[in-house]
């Protein structure tokens, strides 16, 4: 399987990354270079095997359903990049 | 007062009053500005740790203190200091000051450590050599005999790797997706293990891989090692994935010897190709632990060579996940002049992630697609269950793995950073222990040809460090390595 230009911008739009029109070629180039090493993962057949889904053998925890934290806005905020009061400043996103 | 004390030296010297935190602390602080050509610190807290310091110091008058109590010791980036600049590597963290502590980091404060500052490292973790960090790369204290070039540390824990390498610190914490403890710790001299996962919280620690990461020690010595895990394990509320297993004396179990244990050889690990004196180096680790009484035995682990391509599915798989949350509204850097709420996220992304993260975001949403799933994650997660299978086979005939940790030494800076695979290639032997989550240790052996360290690699059972760490005593012992890079980069 070959990526290409247009596949490129496409998982770019999905990642929300405006990969610049002349990085799109490189970038294909790249990717090509590591799915093409990645594809002898084809070589194994793993017909019948789980698919992992916890690394150590254990059941996930659970705990009450109760608050743990919070009320902490203004510690929150102070990262902010922009913001007013305890809000995120944002461009306008409803006409 | 020279700073090439060991941890437990250290630990002792304090305890016994012969010399004080403040005194000691000092010294680091004055050996990190002579070491800033190394670039192995990004950010230093002299006034921090000098106050830490005198507190441990009234602790210590009273004979009062934890484990650490007084211990100077460096932070990788990716642990998150409240207060303290947190930048994992990247631009888009550049100015993020966490409001809260990681929980591993807290550990260290309970028990009465000191913070030098925050380590260099690859972006976001991910890279082999350290090349990878907005904060530029970190020179390796080690050179090739009669050679002036600069060398990597490794990564992603280059930062901790050379400041320990370098006596910057008594001993640093690191992070391991797929052998960035290990492999920085291997070329450059010191002792670094990745526990099990689980073993170490992962909270407050920034994401990369959460299937895979693990925080863990690297260290001057493996007697250090094991009383910094000791301190840095815990069982975690806030994680999910932290196991329900008590965290036991690890430097009381280093006693006792090797005399009985059962050491896998995998031959798989033998690879075409390879330097011999990296083979040669491990035949000799194999007859130091026979010399000392263990027993050993021809392992196989037939799915080796798919390590590295699973791992190259499955970790930028959980990167692209994990790097959604950086979008230039709550936290880190945003880019101006965006049209629309869209414009803002992409903008942003863009100007803050550097080429290797993008590529790997690129690669996850790719094999997490919409047609693309089953043809790659799907196949990855099934290639793992049979990587931790391997390791399930080896340990019915065997208690401890022994297996070289690089594929060979030291670097020059810029030899490998236009070919991602022949960087990815650096962690072929590291690789498979984060896919089968189990501890592994990397202990220096030896030096190659040209002056460099080599490290042998110990791979235990889930949850038996203390194994890893007694085989890696042995080890050591046997290697007698007492090398020190020359003190080039002192201004």
């Amino acid at each position: 399987m070959s990526v290409d230009k247009d596949t490129v911008r496409r998982i770019a739009k999905l990642a929300r990354l405006a990969v610049p029109d002349e990085n799109l070629a490189p970038m294909a180039d790249a990717l090509n270079g590591i799915f093409n090493w990645v594809e002898m993962l084809n070589e194994v057949n793993v017909e019948g095997v789980p698919a992992m889904t916890s690394v150590v053998a254990q059941k996930l925890k659970w705990r009450a359903d109760v608050v743990t934290d919070g009320g902490n806005a203004e510690a929150l905020m102070a990262n902010a990049p922009d913001h007013e009061g305890t809000f995120f400043v944002v461009p306008k996103v409803v006409e | 007062m020279s700073t090439s004390f060991t941890l437990a030296l250290a630990r002792d010297a304090l305890k016994a009053k012969k010399i004080s935190s403040k005194e000691l602390t000092q010294s680091f602080v004055t050996a990190i500005e002579q070491g800033r050509p190394l670039n192995a610190y990004v950010t230093e807290t002299p006034e921090k740790a000098l106050a830490m310091a005198s507190a441990s110091d009234a602790k210590l008058a009273k004979g009062e203190g934890g484990a650490l109590e007084g211990l100077p010791l460096a932070i990788k980036d990716l642990f998150c200091t409240k207060g303290t600049l947190t930048t994992a590597g990247s631009n888009i963290l550049g100015n993020f000051v966490p409001p809260y502590e990681s929980t591993v980091t807290q550990n260290l404060w309970n028990a009465g450590a000191v913070m030098l500052g925050k380590t260099n490292m690859d972006e976001f973790a991910m890279g082999s050599s350290n090349e990878t960090s907005v904060h530029g790369p970190v020179f390796n204290p080690w050179r090739a005999r009669n050679s002036n070039a600069n060398l990597v540390p490794g990564g992603s824990s280059g930062g901790s790797s050379a400041a320990v390498a370098a006596d910057l610190c008594l001993a640093a914490t690191g992070t391991d997706t797929g052998g960035s403890i290990r492999q920085p710790a291997a070329v450059t001299g010191t002792v670094g293990l990745k526990p099990t996962y689980g073993r170490c919280s992962r909270w407050g620690i920034v994401a990369f891989a959460s299937s895979l990461d693990q925080a863990g020690p690297m260290t001057k010595t493996v007697r250090d090692a094991a009383i910094l895990l000791g301190s840095m394990a815990s069982v975690d509320p806030k994680d999910s994935t932290s196991v329900d297993v008590p965290v036991p004396d690890y430097e009381k179990l280093l006693e006792g010897g090797i005399k009985g244990l059962k050491v896998g050889i995998p031959r798989e690990y033998r690879m075409d190709g390879a330097p011999p004196e990296i083979a040669a180096l491990w035949d000799k680790g194999a007859d130091w632990l026979k010399a000392q009484g263990a027993e050993i035995i021809e392992v196989s682990l037939p799915h080796t060579k798919y390590a590295l391509p699973t791992y190259y599915i499955v970790a930028p798989a959980e990167c692209s996940s994990n790097l959604a949350r950086y979008d230039g509204v709550r936290f880190g850097r945003r880019a101006p002049n965006a049209r629309d709420i869209t414009d803002l996220y992409e903008k942003s992304r863009v100007a803050g992630f550097g080429a290797e993260v993008q590529r790997r975001i690129l690669i996850g949403t790719y094999v997490l697609s919409s047609g693309y799933y089953d043809a790659y994650y799907a196949r990855a997660q099934k290639l793992r269950t049979l990587i931790a299978r391997d390791f399930t086979q080896a340990y019915e005939k065997c208690d401890v793995l022994l297996t070289p940790a690089t594929p060979g030494p030291a670097f020059p800076v810029g030899d490998k950073s236009d070919d991602p695979v022949a960087m990815y290639l650096n962690d072929v032997f590291t690789v498979t222990v984060n896919l089968a989550g189990l501890p592994g240790l990397a202990v220096p052996a030896g030096l190659s040809e040209t002056g460099l360290p080599l490290g042998l690699q110990l791979i235990g059972k889930a949850f038996d460090e203390a194994t890893v760490l007694r085989a890696g005593l042995a080890i050591e012992q046997a290697a007698g390595f007492t090398h020190k890079p020359a003190n080039w980069w002192k201004v």
